[in-house]
């Protein structure tokens, strides 16, 4: 049997992280788009925590000798999920960033080559003119 | 008042043209403005053929964040009055008229088209209906004022709700949120039966796959929402 103390820590880590990502949500300062899977991995972990029954019976499938490990490895594969999608997402990110730093170098070389076509017809100096 | 038409577009080549050319006709007045949203066709040459302005981002943004750069433009440009229009063609612009007129007569701040109060008829698969209505009771419930069509995009605003969407517009699926963001920051809001096409080309943005999605999520920007604090608008520094 999983001990009780382990279930009420391991309710009250799954609380505060559930709680932690609605406020950051709530404050803006996290997405609701990926708010989503840390909402799924702290509702999954709080799920275990409190039905013990759940946990002593698929460790007791696998062979696990102690409970918690049980949590520990279904909220460590949680954890690797998380990572890998946020992976997805800083490359989607890169690209963006790549794209944004070309797009303003050409904007900036079309404003430079406007401005002194605009001198030129002015008939003013043209001394930042490259 | 100067008023602007607001079409964000994402691959609509094919119909962008022609909403842009009767918004021309229908209200000879109204500015438009085209956000394509890092479309792959030619869907920003269209635009400005039919003597649309266009804004081209250089990546697709989604439908939140391309609205909401017309919304910036509207505000930088002085603009009294915004409409959103769909660029499919499922919004009529003989249509903008109606849902201007309350926006004009300063009895709103926000007004939207709806489909269903009982104008025109228009067919949808059981299961939007149901998810539209389901979210109308939602967000009536939050707002505590009735709503029947919280996916519409036909939506006229003034320089108020120019100055909010301009730093606050929800990404992803907006449409839903829209309006309970609007409540909150106390813009009047008010709906205005219209009559609306079956689209003539392009999808909806909502695909069945991503509708379990769609729904988890809006609901959860709908609750946490209710918890927010109001953001501050150009507006405010302007008042100052």
């Amino acid at each position: 049997m999983t001990p009780v103390a382990v279930s009420i820590a391991a309710t009250v880590a799954s609380l505060v992280l559930l709680l932690a990502v609605l406020e950051l949500v709530r404050r803006r300062r996290l997405r609701e788009k990926y708010a989503l899977l840390w909402i799924l991995t702290a509702i999954v972990l709080l799920i275990l925590s409190v039905w013990r029954g759940a946990v002593d019976s698929i460790a007791g499938a696998l062979g696990v000798s102690y409970g918690p490990a049980v949590i520990f490895a279904i909220g460590a594969l949680f954890v690797l999920v998380v990572l890998l999608h946020y992976s997805t997402v800083i490359s989607a990110l890169t690209d963006r960033t790549v794209t944004l730093a070309q797009d303003v170098a050409l904007l900036e070389q079309r404003v430079e080559s406007l401005e002194a076509a605009a001198g030129e017809t002015t008939d003013e100096p043209t001394s930042n003119q490259q | 008042m100067r008023c602007l038409a607001i079409i964000p577009a994402f691959n609509e080549g094919a119909s962008v043209a022609d909403v842009v050319r009767e918004i021309h006709v229908a209200q000879p007045d109204c500015d438009v403005v085209v956000v394509d949203d890092g479309s792959r066709d030619a869907t920003a040459a269209a635009a400005r053929n039919a003597g649309a302005t266009v804004l081209q981002l250089p990546f697709n943004l989604g439908i939140g964040g391309a609205v909401q750069t017309g919304y910036k433009y509207a505000w930088t440009n002085g603009y009294d009055i915004a409409i959103q229009v769909d660029a499919d063609g499922q919004h009529p612009p003989s249509e903008m008229g109606k849902v201007i007129a309350p926006i004009l007569a300063g009895t709103a701040d926000m007004s939207t088209g709806t489909r269903f109060r009982g104008v025109g008829d228009f067919k949808s698969s059981a299961s939007r209906r149901i998810g539209i209505e389901l979210f109308a009771r939602l967000v009536s419930l939050i707002i505590r004022e009735q709503v029947t069509d919280t996916t519409s995009g036909f939506r006229a605003v003034n320089r108020k709700g120019i100055a909010l969407f301009s730093v606050d517009y929800p990404q992803d699926y907006p449409e839903v949120e829209t309006q309970a963001l609007a409540h909150k920051h106390g813009l009047r809001l008010v709906e205005v039966p219209v009559e609306m096409r079956q689209r003539q080309a392009g999808e909806s943005s909502i695909r069945l796959w991503g509708s379990t999605y769609y729904v988890i999520k809006v609901t959860l920007a709908l609750v946490i929402g209710m918890f927010r604090s109001p953001v501050t608008t150009p507006e405010d520094g302007e008042q100052r």
